[in-house]
């Protein structure tokens, strides 16, 4: 793959000099990851449109991003609370602030047993085998430029590890604050959760990005269910108007588990959501659901990338995208049934309302099946607010925008009925109420 | 009440509605029938202000006020409600929100204060009994599963919410059998009063013989060709429309 050297270089001329301010320098083998991770980015290079999965997203804004050693190493901003959406006491609490752990915000009292969660940055300190055992479980390739610059890049993130039959009694909320008040920056966080058979968590993981200056979030996630193991794992990507955010999730799912997944992206100016799951053995379930809500010139991508690998597992996707103004959506979906995946059960549904003329969804739905005893579906649409519907409304005395607003927000709730913990509906539809006020 | 003085509307510039002229005073019942394509639906939407139509000429007066300038939620406002042929399916909208929407927004343009949950939850439980209808409709999406009758009587419980002076009834009659069809006229006449209008639109006289109206004119090719009382409804019935669509043309 050919790379575009102007997006590349800096990251890569400033590894050098960043590498011995690195979480886990004195470890050898984490050396040597982030080493080959550079290795592999700088081969591949920061995608551009001329890779087919990255046709409808263009990176080529990271450039006036002036990416310098100091911008690598984003400085801490003064703030007191998280902005939490769930009540004290009700949740454990992990706040990363620019990046950093921030033990001060955090709330970890009374962890069960056999739980280990915390900042990866330390943990790669006090406990590094379990650190490598689970960055182990990922290996960088070219098909993820993204990954392998966070691997050589990543400062901290979060770690949550179960050990077998362990539930996490309470919700998790994982909330990312970011600001470039101090100077614009790059962060590449690393999130690394690993459940034991049968074990059991819920995630509520909030991005919140102050508006002003242009910043830079590369995440990845390494997610691995082991048998009969549920994650529950919610997102809202709220990020600042100028952000860029890119994130990427490799999931494993072992037989039987079940990886039930929500992500509400609302912020940044540019935002590319990038989930890959293997269903590796019988009875693998994995819900990739989510809605988008852009205005202006925000741009959202979509991409999922589902690997059915064992006969008798299931996907089921449903997005729903909303855009105004001049924004844009993506979604490629692909799903991939191979040879041996015999019943196999995949469904994919991608709808989009455009309020306007100029707003623009660029759908891909991908089925890719080489076994004959399957059952997949997919359905795309794009649309405008059923005239009808709005005509009805406004007969019985509500304006044109609350109208609007409803029907928008009866669009959305079908994907947000899809989270299977039912407490956590309310913590979405008012973001999504949030979104249609203003 | 309504004046409807020498209305002209167009349809993607094909001239539907060709000088129609109509009064209305409180209490009184008008029907309107006539042909398919005579331009009887236009007439309910033109009143009730549906875009996709051009008023060309003419003006409607509602209790002296010239309606056509204003949006439909404010002709909703000052006392129009539209009972419709086909009343929209909204997956996701539970009737419970749609309604309570309906009427603070109408209550808000009358400037009488808005009703809390509470409050609203007296009021159509008393609507509800008044009309004889079940509360499970009101946990459903609007009209989503709807058999025929449940919708038309969907739109009744609508129009006894929001308490209108003037109820158009858009071929309210098709799609139901006569049971169904019974029950939303005796909603209808439930409501009726000395100081509200009825303006009944159909193509059959049989739900005149449930909603009985004052008046009743004959829709041809846009225009009011013969008005009435109520035995011109069953000489049309008898008769039907052709010597009305060959006078007018």
């Amino acid at each position: 793959m050919k790379q575009d050297n102007a997006m590349t270089t800096p990251f890569v001329d400033q590894y050098d000099g960043l590498k011995p301010a690195l979480p886990g320098h004195a470890l050898p083998w984490m050396t040597a990851l982030r080493d080959r991770a550079l290795d592999s980015f700088a081969e591949a290079g920061l995608p551009t449109q001329r890779r087919e999965s990255w046709k409808y997203t263009n990176l080529r804004g990271l450039k006036q991003l002036e990416l310098t050693e100091q911008a690598l190493t984003p400085q801490p901003i003064s703030i007191d609370r998280a902005p939490s959406l769930l009540p004290d006491g009700s949740a454990y609490r992990v706040v990363f602030v620019n990046g950093g752990f921030r033990s001060d915000l955090s709330d970890l009292a009374g962890l069960p047993e056999g739980v280990t969660l915390g900042s990866v940055a330390e943990l790669a300190e006090s406990q590094p085998q379990r650190v490598e055992a689970l960055l182990a479980a990922h290996r960088d390739t070219n098909d993820q430029p993204l990954v392998a610059l966070n691997t050589a890049f990543m400062r901290d993130g979060l770690l949550l590890q179960l050990e077998a039959g362990r539930k996490l009694d309470k919700t998790l909320e994982v909330i990312h604050v970011n600001s470039a008040e101090n100077g614009v920056f790059a962060h590449n966080a690393r999130n690394l959760i690993s459940l034991a058979t049968g074990s059991e968590a819920t995630i509520l993981e909030h991005h919140i990005g102050l508006n002003g200056a242009a910043y830079y979030i590369n995440a990845a996630n390494d997610v691995t269910l082991a048998e009969g193991a549920t994650l529950r794992h919610y997102r809202i990507q709220a990020e600042g108007e100028n952000a860029v955010h890119t994130s990427t999730m490799n999931g494993q799912l072992a037989g039987g588990s079940f990886y039930d997944g929500f992500t509400l992206s609302i912020g940044a100016g540019l935002s590319r959501n990038e989930t890959s799951m293997k269903l590796t053995a019988a009875g693998a379930r994995c819900h990739l659901n989510g809605g988008y809500l852009m205005r202006d010139k925000q741009h959202c991508d979509t991409t999922t990338v589902v690997d059915h690998l064992s006969p008798q597992t299931s996907c089921r996707e449903v997005f729903k995208g909303v855009l105004d103004d001049r924004s844009r959506g993506v979604f490629q979906g692909r799903i991939v049934v191979h040879p041996q995946a015999q019943q196999t059960d995949g469904h994919q549904l991608n709808k989009v309302l455009l309020l306007t003329d100029t707003a623009e969804i660029n759908a891909k739905p991908e089925l890719e099946i080489y076994a004959d005893d399957v059952k997949c579906s997919h359905g795309c649409s794009a649309g405008e607010v059923d005239h009808d519907a709005l005509f009805y409304l406004r007969s019985r005395g509500l304006s044109e925008d609350s109208a609007k607003a409803l029907l928008i927000q009866a669009f959305l709730a079908e994907s947000v009925s899809e989270i299977s913990d039912e407490a956590l509906h309310d913590v979405f539809l008012n973001k999504i109420s949030d979104w249609l006020a203003i | 009440m309504l004046e409807i003085k020498n209305l002209h509307a167009d349809v993607e510039g094909k001239a539907i509605l060709r000088g129609i002229d109509l009064t209305i005073q409180p209490g009184e019942v008008h029907a309107i029938m006539g042909p398919n394509g005579s331009g009887k639906s236009t007439l309910a939407h033109v009143i009730s202000g549906r875009d996709g139509y051009d008023v060309t000429e003419g003006e409607v007066l509602y209790r002296g006020k010239n309606i056509l300038d204003m949006d439909p939620e404010e002709r909703a406002g000052e006392g129009v409600f539209l009972a419709f042929q086909y009343p929209v399916e909204i997956p996701g909208v539970t009737n419970t929100t749609f309604m309570k929407e309906a009427l603070n927004s109408v209550r808000k343009y009358r400037g009488e204060d808005e009703l809390d949950a509470m409050q609203f939850m007296k009021v159509i439980r008393e609507k509800t009994k008044q009309l004889g209808i079940s509360n499970d409709m009101l946990k459903r999406a609007v009209n989503v599963g709807f058999s025929g009758g449940e919708k038309k009587r969907n739109d009744i419980l609508q129009m006894a919410i929001l308490e209108p002076s003037l109820a158009i009834l858009d071929e309210t009659d098709s799609g139901l059998d006569i049971d169904a069809l019974k029950t939303v006229a005796d909603g209808v006449n439930l409501l009726r009063s000395p100081e509200n209008a009825t303006l009944v639109i159909t193509h059959y006289q049989r739900l005149l013989d449930y909603i009985v109206p004052d008046f009743v004119h004959v829709l041809a090719k846009g225009k009011i060709v013969k008005s009435g009382d109520k035995s011109l409804a069953q000489e049309l019935e008898k008769k039907g429309y052709a010597e009305f669509t060959d006078q007018a043309a």
